[in-house]
């Protein structure tokens, strides 16, 4: 029987986070070596949870598929991380942080995880500035900020366009520094493939060592995942091509609840889809929008080049429709609204795409000033489009970027089952139903450094699990259950490619499940999802053998759980009768088409629990508003 | 944008595990321009598959230039004839109708091929656990601020810790030769206030399992940053090799 209980602490929230730290149970320093604890990727959650929890002498397993923990998709967030530090004396504060942030969520977050986040947001900056991250610093030798949407202080700490890069690299020197250490053991090139749950409690994983193929056994005391999000169902979408649901969807078919799988981030500044050919999209960073204008023509399939259409013929429809955010909106909204005009058809030069203009700031600050702010991005764009965005607007495009949603958590990050805790982008906690733009980096770091740390140890302290053995009988059936699945795969020797079915799962999932939604689409999502899995496992085609490297073999197992999460997205999408966030029903929305959120009946959290494959049965944790009212939305 | 389709022909490494002898075997493809260099593999493999043959390993994930994990050298270049981007940057307005065009994997003693175009880079971890940072825990540290940087040199510390960690400086090397990857590294800590308690300990312990694990020497060609995706600068091995000398000074001092 599921019981969903979110254990918020007692008080006022500005205090809850410090009483539950004083409340919870520790363990002498001299004990936690006695603990093992797994830890699944090596992000900017799992890297910073890993070295912490060796710092306090926990006995870390760590596992990444990459040939090296540095390579987490972490490392490609461009634009910075937010801090309430209140440098540039704006008003900042950490109840402002909290407020813009459940806001920004569309009042679908927790309150209680969302000011906890809040709060540390300055110890993470504190750290990783004494681990030498190099941010950008003013002449005096204090730090720079810049601002980002869905805010109006700035507060977002920067390096260069690779603040991801230079966050991870922090948190990976932190760990290799456990590992030269003997304090982590890292195991690299492994894919964890199964949670193994023994009398209701996580006590390990299974992983395809991805060399040689060996199915492996790991037990700990405690399971964290923090594998990142699921963007990648859509085929197209900015996360890089490895990334994967299969660690968090394994987990949730072994008993662990989804929560708002619909709350996808459909990011609005990415480069157009160039052709067929396309493998994945790329993110250009929103930090662009602090300068450059987005707009499209005023008439309907304007064909002229961008620098031909004179100034009172371009809609910069953003400013227009929100002058207080204007071009720095949040991405729900920003996304929507150039869906609108390409709807319209004032696409730029009939394309998917629209404008993102630097003429003016170039005007205002001169091409130095601009190329000193974004000049690696001016050439990541120039590189793949071949075109000179100094001197023709950049073409943009909203592509999928983010999910808010993931495995349910509580206030300890603990899923509801006992041991398995989820951190970062995998858990659904913080976001509610939008992110706001460098609060990803935010999220990994505070989970990872400042409450990973002090829940575990409650945990272990507490509930005293005892740690098995992997010779025990359920390792071995779930390694069981592991190959026979391979072997099925290999042996289905049907006609399709993986990626030739992924992209019609993915066209399906873009269409209907995409920015805008309705009853339905949604409905005949499901039943296309259905059938494309029916043919799936009838039809895919996966050569080689599993007893080396098999990368079609390492794709087809995250495709099998694509088809499955897919599913479980549209479901929820149809149950949430609102618009809220990155989810917009096109049925509920007010008469400027704007969402229409359903307080009354919505305000919950949607955490699903699968029955079997296509039912599940939903848990409602429902949210509580006391410190940031519930209202409508408004950047305008 | 889309402009003729190119004609190609690849002659492509192809080895099926570690101990096994590989050899080039050639493909024809079709693409289009706009099509980066590691879509056209994705299309080739995805024909490949198609026909149940075996796709071609090879590594990539970001694909924004930035996670360093692809690599390849192409026409005996690592990540090709473009100056300043990783492989997955690479686009194929690049080539000619009717070029053919040779991609292997990064060669070097330290980084033995796995499979294919995939090599084990892992020595590079293991030198950044010897020494590849600065040694705080979580928690316990001062106010961001109250380290004052100036500019020009965080900005210097910046241009070093872009490193992406690829490999192609190694397998640009005729020595195959970590020293741009080492130093950068090394650079990045040395130039900060922070990374400054530990900076004779750093250098040293770095370079010995550099050597330990059968990079080369450096001999002052250039080849490293002349290939490297991020434009790290050699300046930063001079800056090493001045860290290291002072290290062993250091340390003789120590003894007396």
């Amino acid at each position: 029987m599921v019981k969903l209980d979110s254990k918020i602490p007692e008080g006022h929230i500005s205090e809850k986070w410090t009483n539950h730290k004083f409340n919870m149970k520790l363990i002498n320093p001299a004990n936690k070596r006695k603990y093992d604890v797994i830890v699944v990727g090596t992000g900017l959650a799992g890297a910073s949870a890993a070295a912490s929890l060796a710092e306090l002498g926990y006995n870390v397993k760590a596992f990444t598929f990459h040939d090296s923990a540095r390579r987490a998709h972490s490392i490609s967030a461009q634009g910075g991380i937010n801090a309430a530090k209140n440098y540039q004396n704006d008003g900042d504060s950490v109840y402002r942080l909290f407020f813009d942030t459940v806001k920004g969520g569309d009042f679908r977050a927790r309150e209680a995880n969302v000011y906890r986040l809040a709060e540390v947001s300055n110890n993470i900056i504190d750290q990783c500035v004494a681990q030498g991250v190099p941010f950008a610093r003013e002449y005096g030798g204090l730090l720079d900020n810049r601002s980002f949407g869905g805010a109006q202080v700035s507060r977002t700490f920067y390096a260069r366009g690779q603040t991801g890069q230079q966050l991870l690299l922090g948190a990976y020197s932190a760990l290799s520094r456990q590992v030269g250490l003997g304090k982590v053991k890292m195991y690299s090139r492994r894919e964890m493939l199964e949670l193994v749950v023994v009398d209701g409690i996580a006590r390990g994983i299974v992983c395809r060592n991805l060399v040689n193929g060996e199915i492996e056994k790991y037990s700990a005391h405690a399971v964290i995942v923090a594998t990142g999000g699921y963007s990648n169902v859509f085929f197209l979408s900015t996360n890089a091509m490895n990334c994967n649901t299969t660690a968090i969807w394994r987990a949730h078919k072994k008993g662990a609840l989804f929560a708002n799988p619909c709350f996808t981030q459909i990011h609005p500044t990415c480069l157009p889809v160039h052709g067929e050919g396309q493998s994945k999209l790329t993110l250009m960073s929103e930090s662009l929008r602090n300068d450059g204008r987005i707009w499209v023509s005023k008439k309907k399939g304007d064909m002229r080049e961008p620098n031909d259409i004179p100034e009172e013929e371009r809609d910069y429809y953003l400013e227009r429709k929100y002058p207080s955010f204007g071009n720095l909106s949040p991405r729900d909204i920003s996304s929507r609204s150039a869906k609108e005009v390409v709807d319209e058809g004032r696409g730029a030069k009939g394309q998917e795409a629209v404008y993102l203009d630097f003429e003016d700031a170039i005007k205002r600050l001169g091409r130095k000033a601009i190329e000193e702010k974004y000049g690696n991005l001016f050439e990541i764009y120039e590189t793949i489009t071949g075109e000179n965005p100094y001197a023709v607007p950049m073409k943009i495009y909203p592509a999928p970027h983010y999910t808010m949603g993931g495995l349910w958590v509580d206030y300890n990050l603990m899923s509801n089952i006992p041991g398995l805790f989820v951190l970062g982008e995998a858990n659904f906690s913080d976001h509610g139903a939008n992110r706001l733009g460098a609060s990803a980096l935010m999220q990994g770091l505070a989970d990872g450094y400042f409450v990973i740390p002090y829940t575990i140890g409650n945990y272990l302290a507490a509930d005293k699990p005892e740690k098995l053995s992997v010779d025990h009988a359920e390792f071995e059936n779930v390694k069981k259950q592991t190959e026979d699945l391979t072997k099925k795969f290999l042996s289905i020797n049907g006609k399709q490619t993986v990626d030739d079915i992924h992209k019609r799962l993915g066209r399906i999932m873009w269409n209907k499940v995409g920015m805008g939604r309705n009853e339905n689409g949604l409905k005949e999502a499901v039943n296309e999802i259905r059938e494309l899995r029916e043919e799936f496992w009838k039809d895919v085609k996966v050569p080689g053998n599993d007893k080396d490297i098999n990368q079609t073999l390492e794709r087809v197992g995250r495709l099998a759980d694509y088809f499955e999460l897919g599913e479980l997205m549209a479901v929820d999408a149809l149950n949430r009768n609102e618009s809220c966030g990155g989810h917009f029903r096109e049925e509920y929305q007010t008469e400027e088409g704007e969402a229409l959120r359903n307080d009354e009946e919505y305000t919950y959290v949607a955490a699903w629990e699968m029955e079997e494959l296509g039912k599940w049965k939903l848990h409602k944790e429902d949210l509580q508003f006391e410190y940031v009212k519930l209202s409508t939305r408004s950047y305008k | 944008m889309s402009g003729k389709h190119l004609n190609l022909k690849l002659k492509i490494w192809r080895q099926s595990g570690p101990q096994t002898a590989g050899s080039f075997v050639d493909y024809q493809i079709e693409v289009s321009p706009d099509d980066s260099f590691l879509e056209m593999l994705d299309e080739l493999n995805n024909k490949l598959e198609s026909e149940g043959k075996e796709p071609i390993a090879f590594e990539s994930d970001c694909r924004e230039g930035i996670c360093g994990t692809c690599g390849l050298v192409i026409n005996g270049q690592p990540h090709g004839p473009i100056p300043k981007i990783a492989t997955c940057q690479l686009h194929m307005r690049n080539f000619n109708n009717g070029d053919t065009i040779w991609i292997e994997p990064f060669r070097a003693k330290a980084f033995p091929v796995l499979k294919d175009l995939i090599v084990d880079r892992s020595g590079f971890d293991a030198i950044m656990n010897a020494g590849g940072f600065i040694s705080v825990n979580t928690g316990g540290v001062p106010d961001a601020n109250e380290i004052l940087i100036p500019k020009e040199i965080a900005s210097a510390s910046m241009d070093a810790a872009a490193c992406i960690g690829c490999g192609a400086c190694v397998a640009a090397c005729k020595n195959a030769s970590a020293m741009l990857f080492v130093s950068a590294k090394v650079s990045q800590f040395a130039l900060l206030p922070q990374g400054k308690p530990e900076r004779f300990r750093r250098v040293e312990k770095m370079v010995k399992v550099m050597d330990d694990l059968g990079f080369g020497s450096c001999t002052n060609t250039y080849a490293c940053e002349a290939e490297c995706p991020k434009g790290i600068s050699v300046t930063n091995i001079a800056r090493m090799n001045r860290e290291y000398f002072l290290a062993k000074v250091k340390s003789k001092e120590l003894e007396v």
